[in-house]
């Protein structure tokens, strides 16, 4: 099995309909707590994937066994056309995994943490390659800058950088944008979207629904299941859910009422107005009815969004 | 700024409430000091007792016979070996076998039937000062008692006033009991111990904690690459402080070094492998630097006290000494003895190279196998 799967894709050319991950049954418990629950995820080569979920919910395990830090306990597969199990050290060396927490060497510069990981990936001119990087990342004029010292989003920036430097041909990032500023997640999703467009395979987890939205499709997962996955309007739609907005001076005064009557699954606020969302269509407009019109309450269908999805998700699964 | 109990008293809670969380440390902070109490407390004597003997024997008379017997069966001595030829049995000193050579020279009997006072000669081993210092004046008093219940009949006279023999003793390889000339070549062993040991105790733990060791699995590096590279520098570091300790040692304290340096620095080497390769082993252990430093402190103290180095290997019961046989220290302060006071060479010091050797292999050896590749 090893064999053959490895040699059913060489590493190197973009092939069209190749996956770059694909594991079936991907299993992990820690004591008797099942982390991960047989999770089926194929990423063909070249597409973007966002990897959603409350936290807890197996993201960050999921990640890990595929790039070979954590032992897989049940289940197959592949990642690049390796075997999960068998080649977890091949996989290291052309997959970027960026942690979820900033790992890299606080006391080393950013020039000498980038020396260091090309000197581990043993590349050819690796003077060469980290001045490019440097530059491709604008990171040229901090380059002697403690790692230790810089913000949320350089921190980021070199992260990125230092995973790249291998020319990996997928990328597992692990909240990368978290705690970072908007204009920061907007350039990084540039270089996301940079990369994928060279053929690059990248699987990012995040809580950003504008995030999700800029991934060709999306995986979610809760309580180690795999929810739902597809493009996002194939998730929206999957979900069969119904939206209504009810804007109006005082309807926050109605939140609670809403909640609990028949087909509203989930009410809860989105800006200013009301969100109210429920699979049993008929219902929910029976419950929502008696509102129109009231204390000049407009009330209105909506495309559900992202984020209705989730947390009737979540919600449902309490 | 106002002060406030009750402030004190949450930073108090808290501090108690970690303290509880970490069971494992507070077990060892526990366990350790009471596990050291009691090995220390029966292994240390200050008075040591069978200290390994050999005698030169070369006159078949009834009263070289009754002293090598009331050798043998004093609580002093511990007679390993029994030869005719003086020069084998100093052999045995050379090598460190034995710590005294009582030697019984051609017609002992008859010169004392003579009355001519024969000499009865004792050469130690003077490199631990510590260690002969009671049994030279033991061995007077049994070598006299022994000869005066043989001496009956028309030779009782003999047996009143001064012993019928002349003590001779040699206090070889350090002649005027200088206990420095012991204890500082000693303290290069356990100075060294203690700091290469604590150089790499924390080399994963540190990782660890600082969320950089999910980095390092997830690149290319394998267990041996990182051993290597995270022990490799602190050898330099012990290559400095063993050149610093050696040069004060010849110009301040004066010791004497009539052994081969480059012997020594070979010897050196082995010997801060083994020592780096204990803590690296100790930071694959330890799942946070307090743990780290404990098992450290758990190795020192044996480092210290069971070498040799504060009390005489010899005197210990054999118990401990089989525990000391394992630490490097007591092997090296062997060697750095032997080579400096004794001019060992390579033959001689090889009984204390192996084992040091063997020590680096297993240390390293254990590492690796607590080397987590994974982050389970």
């Amino acid at each position: 099995m090893t064999g053959a799967a490895a040699t059913r894709k060489k590493p190197g050319a973009l092939n069209i309909g190749a996956m770059a991950i694909d594991v079936k049954g991907l299993t992990k418990r820690f004591g008797r707590k099942l982390a991960v629950d047989h999770i089926d995820i194929a990423v063909p080569e070249g597409e973007v994937w966002g990897f959603l979920g409350p936290n807890g919910s197996g993201k960050t395990t999921t990640i890990r066994m595929l790039c070979g830090l954590l032992r897989v306990d049940d289940g197959q597969g592949t990642c690049l056309g390796l075997d999960i199990r068998a080649q977890a050290e091949a996989i290291k060396r052309q997959v970027g995994y960026m942690t979820q927490r900033f790992s890299f060497w606080e006391d080393l510069s950013i020039r000498e943490n980038l020396e260091f990981v090309a000197r581990l990936y043993q590349l050819p001119d690796r003077k060469a390659k980290v001045g490019w990087t440097l530059e491709r990342l604008g990171l040229v004029q901090r380059q002697s800058q403690l790692a230790g010292e810089l913000s949320g989003g350089w921190k980021q920036r070199m992260a990125l950088a230092a995973c790249m430097l291998h020319d990996p041909k997928l990328l597992l990032l692990d909240e990368p944008t978290a705690g970072v500023d908007p204009k920061a997640r907007r350039d990084f999703w540039e270089q996301i979207h940079a990369l994928s467009a060279q053929g690059l395979t990248v699987l990012v987890s995040t809580h950003y629904m504008d995030e999700a939205e800029r991934c060709d499709r999306i995986a979610y997962i809760l309580n180690g299941r795999l929810v739902t996955q597809g493009s996002v309007g194939e998730v929206i739609e999957q979900s069969g859910l119904s939206t209504f907005v009810l804007e109006g001076a005082h309807v926050r005064h109605f939140l609670g009422e809403l909640q609990g009557k028949p087909g509203v699954d989930y009410a809860g606020f989105f800006g200013a107005a009301l969100h109210v969302s429920g699979r049993d269509r008929a219902a929910l407009e029976a419950s929502i009815a008696p509102y129109r019109g009231r204390d000049g309450i407009a009330v209105s269908e909506t495309p559900p969004n992202l984020e209705d999805v989730f947390i009737l998700l979540q919600e449902a699964a309490k | 700024m106002n002060f406030s109990l009750a402030r004190i008293y949450a930073v108090l809670v808290k501090e108690f409430l970690q303290m509880r969380r970490d069971r494992v440390t507070l077990g060892m902070i526990v366990g350790v000091p009471l596990m050291q109490l009691f090995l220390f407390g029966f292994a240390i004597n200050f008075n040591p007792k069978a200290l390994p003997t050999a005698i030169a024997i070369d006159d078949p008379g009834i009263f070289a016979r009754s002293v090598t017997a009331a050798l043998r069966n004093s609580s002093y001595f511990d007679v390993v070996a029994t030869t005719n030829s003086p020069s084998g049995a100093r052999r045995l000193l050379q090598e460190g076998k034995v710590l005294f050579v009582v030697e019984i020279p051609v017609n002992f009997t008859r010169d004392i039937v003579r009355g001519a006072q024969p000499d009865l000669l004792v050469e130690a081993d003077a490199t631990d000062p510590a260690a002969g210092g009671f049994a030279m004046a033991a061995l007077n008093g049994i070598a006299t008692s022994a000869l005066r219940d043989d001496l009956t009949g028309p030779l009782a006279a003999r047996a009143q006033g001064p012993p019928p023999f002349n003590l001779v003793s040699h206090l070889l390889y350090n002649p005027e009991s200088n206990t420095r000339y012991s204890i500082i070549p000693g303290l290069l062993a356990v100075i060294l111990t203690m700091t290469m040991v604590l150089m790499t105790c924390l080399a994963l733990t540190r990782e660890r904690e600082r969320g950089t060791y999910e980095n390092l699995l997830a690149m290319p590096a394998t267990p041996v690459e990182i051993m290597i590279g995270k022990i490799a520098p602190n050898v330099t570091i012990g290559a400095i402080q063993s050149a610093i300790i050696l040069v004060v040692a010849k110009y301040v304290f004066a010791v004497p070094m009539i052994g081969s340096l480059p012997l020594l620095a070979a010897a050196l080497t082995i010997y801060i492998i083994a020592n780096l390769a204990v803590g690296y082993t100790f930071s694959t252990l330890a799942e946070n630097q307090l743990q780290a430093m404990q098992m450290t402190m758990f190795f020192l103290l044996p480092a210290i006290l069971l070498s040799g180095f504060a009390f005489p290997f010899a005197g210990m019961p054999r118990w401990a000494q089989y525990i000391g046989e394992i630490l490097p220290a007591t092997h090296f302060l062997r060697i750095v003895r032997g080579i400096l006071l004794k001019d060992n060479g390579a033959s001689e010091i090889w009984p204390d190279v192996w084992p040091l050797l063997l020590f680096t292999f297993a240390a390293a050896g254990l590492a690796l196998a607590r080397f987590r590749r994974t982050l389970d």
